[in-house]
């Protein structure tokens, strides 16, 4: 007892420990990924577009954003705002705070992205007779997609594990769980390493994903 | 009904009035006047050829003529779409201007996420919403008119550059414009691949389109071309029939820039 991996507490909290990783970190995972990834692409927009209004406003955000902690953005959102009288739920107030984060930092990868899109291809759009938008749509982000999977990817993998600070207002997820299994047994070794394969086997099968995706997107680009 | 092939390759030929004028055309970058008040006009179902040294304002006249590039002044009119360039003009202008014409890049600008039919299909059904099936016929009419039925299914990065270059053409043709244009559609091949696609280009005028073609290729230019224009400093410093311009030219600078195109050592 109290040395090394306790086998038997493993079998018996693998249950409890899913239940958190299905029902906390992969759906706030998920709805915030696809949230954040929405944002990103009007912030993304907003910051390429000619008004120097609409793309101050995106820089300031990502600025914001970028530039302060994950963790205080949570806790303004968690524990600040119910002093101005605004109270929101743990598990609402871990997706604002997660997509906001998911898009300032996307939004940048879709910027690039594109703008890696060459000119022409604008051009030629418009001489058959699309407008901005339908190139953008039919044109423009198909191309874009490809050289944004792999950097989105690595915006996807940092957010399964950033979730794990939700446990921090109480939003029961898989290391949250870890934490109420550990603490009347004292077996903290035992319970975060558990969780912390969890988070790896999540993040290697999002990785074969991304791979999967690659090829795919890949398939009418030269050598 | 407009569905048969060639039907596109027909516009109509509106009495005396030339399909295209240009009229004192302006254009700079910076401090690069690139344009500096230039005219001309192509008759309907006439080729123009555009000829000129790198710096001429040749490709950038063209590309005035569907507003890829806005001149600061001067007039464009193609069919019954004119435009002001001095006063300011909106995007639907822009855009019924650009509706009237075809363009072939110099370095094709094929979709590369769309099979070689897909890109020739683009147009007609995206933008014009015409039927799927019925654009596919003609995109298939289209192929075989430039000799690539065969690779309809290809992703263009599976093409030869001037098979890529003529999947260009038959995208081009396939939104039925009034005139096609082409921007140095051979200078980006290898040598041995320009053939075929400026057999493709005669074949075209041959069935009657209006084309300006900027190009180097001055046999080309000589066997296919109405008119001939030699561009130097941002204006037509000479034109007429080729034979005139490119065999027996007035002005020493044409002249000089026909020498050393034909004999650059």
């Amino acid at each position: 007892m109290g040395e090394g991996i306790d086998w038997q507490l493993v079998g018996d909290s693998l249950v409890p420990l899913l239940m958190g990783l299905v029902h906390g970190t992969i759906p706030l995972t998920a709805i915030t990924f696809v949230l954040g990834l929405a944002l990103a692409l009007v912030v993304a927009l907003m910051r390429l577009s000619k008004s120097r209004v609409l793309s101050g406003v995106a820089r300031a955000y990502v600025s914001v954003i970028r530039g302060t902690p994950l963790l205080v953005q949570l806790f303004i959102i968690f524990y600040g705002l119910p002093s101005l009288g605004l109270t929101i739920g743990a598990f609402p107030s871990a997706v604002i705070a997660f997509t906001l984060n998911v898009g300032a930092y996307a939004s940048e990868v879709i910027r690039a992205s594109i703008l890696a899109v060459p000119r022409g291809q604008w051009e030629a759009a418009s001489t058959i007779g699309m407008d901005g938008f339908t190139t953008l749509r039919r044109v423009v982000l198909p191309q874009a997609t490809r050289v944004a999977v792999p950097p989105l990817s690595n915006t996807l993998i940092s957010l399964v594990k950033d979730t794990s600070l939700a446990s921090t207002i109480l939003v029961t997820e898989l290391l949250r769980k870890a934490q109420e299994i550990a603490a009347p047994t004292f077996q903290f070794f035992t319970l975060y390493t558990v969780a912390a394969i969890l988070y790896w086997v999540v993040c290697f099968v999002l990785s074969v994903v991304q791979s999967r995706a690659e090829v795919r997107l890949g398939r009418y680009v030269t050598s | 009904m407009s569905t048969s092939v060639e039907h596109v390759g027909r516009p109509a030929t509106g009495g005396g009035r030339p399909l295209v004028e240009v009229r004192d055309l302006r254009k700079s970058f910076g401090e690069l006047h690139v344009l500096r008040g230039m005219d001309f006009a192509v008759p309907s179902g006439s080729v123009t050829v555009l000829i000129g040294p790198s710096g001429s304002g040749k490709t950038t006249a063209l590309r005035c003529l569907n507003a890829l590039e806005v001149p600061e002044a001067g007039v464009v009119r193609v069919a019954d779409c004119e435009v002001d360039f001095a006063r300011p003009v909106d995007k639907r202008t822009v855009r019924t201007l650009r509706s009237q014409s075809g363009m072939v890049f110099q370095s094709h600008h094929l979709f590369p996420h769309m099979t070689v039919i897909q890109n020739v299909m683009e147009g007609p059904v995206t933008v014009q919403r015409r039927a799927r099936e019925q654009a596919r016929t003609d995109a298939l009419a289209l192929l075989e008119r430039v000799g690539l039925a065969d690779k309809a299914d290809q992703f263009p990065f599976q093409l030869s550059g001037g098979q890529q270059q003529r999947v260009g053409i038959a995208r081009a043709l396939a939104i039925q414009p009034r005139l096609m244009l082409f921007d140095e559609p051979t200078s980006a091949l290898d040598p041995e691949l320009v053939g075929e696609v400026l057999a493709v280009m005669k074949d075209l005028a041959d069935q009657g389109w209006t084309m300006v073609v900027v190009t180097h290729e001055i046999r080309f230019a000589q066997g296919v071309a109405d008119q001939v224009l030699f561009l130097d400093g941002g204006v037509v410093v000479e034109r007429g029939a080729p034979a005139q311009v490119l065999t027996d030219p007035r002005e020493p600078r044409t002249r000089q820039f026909l020498h050393r195109l034909l004999d650059p050592l």
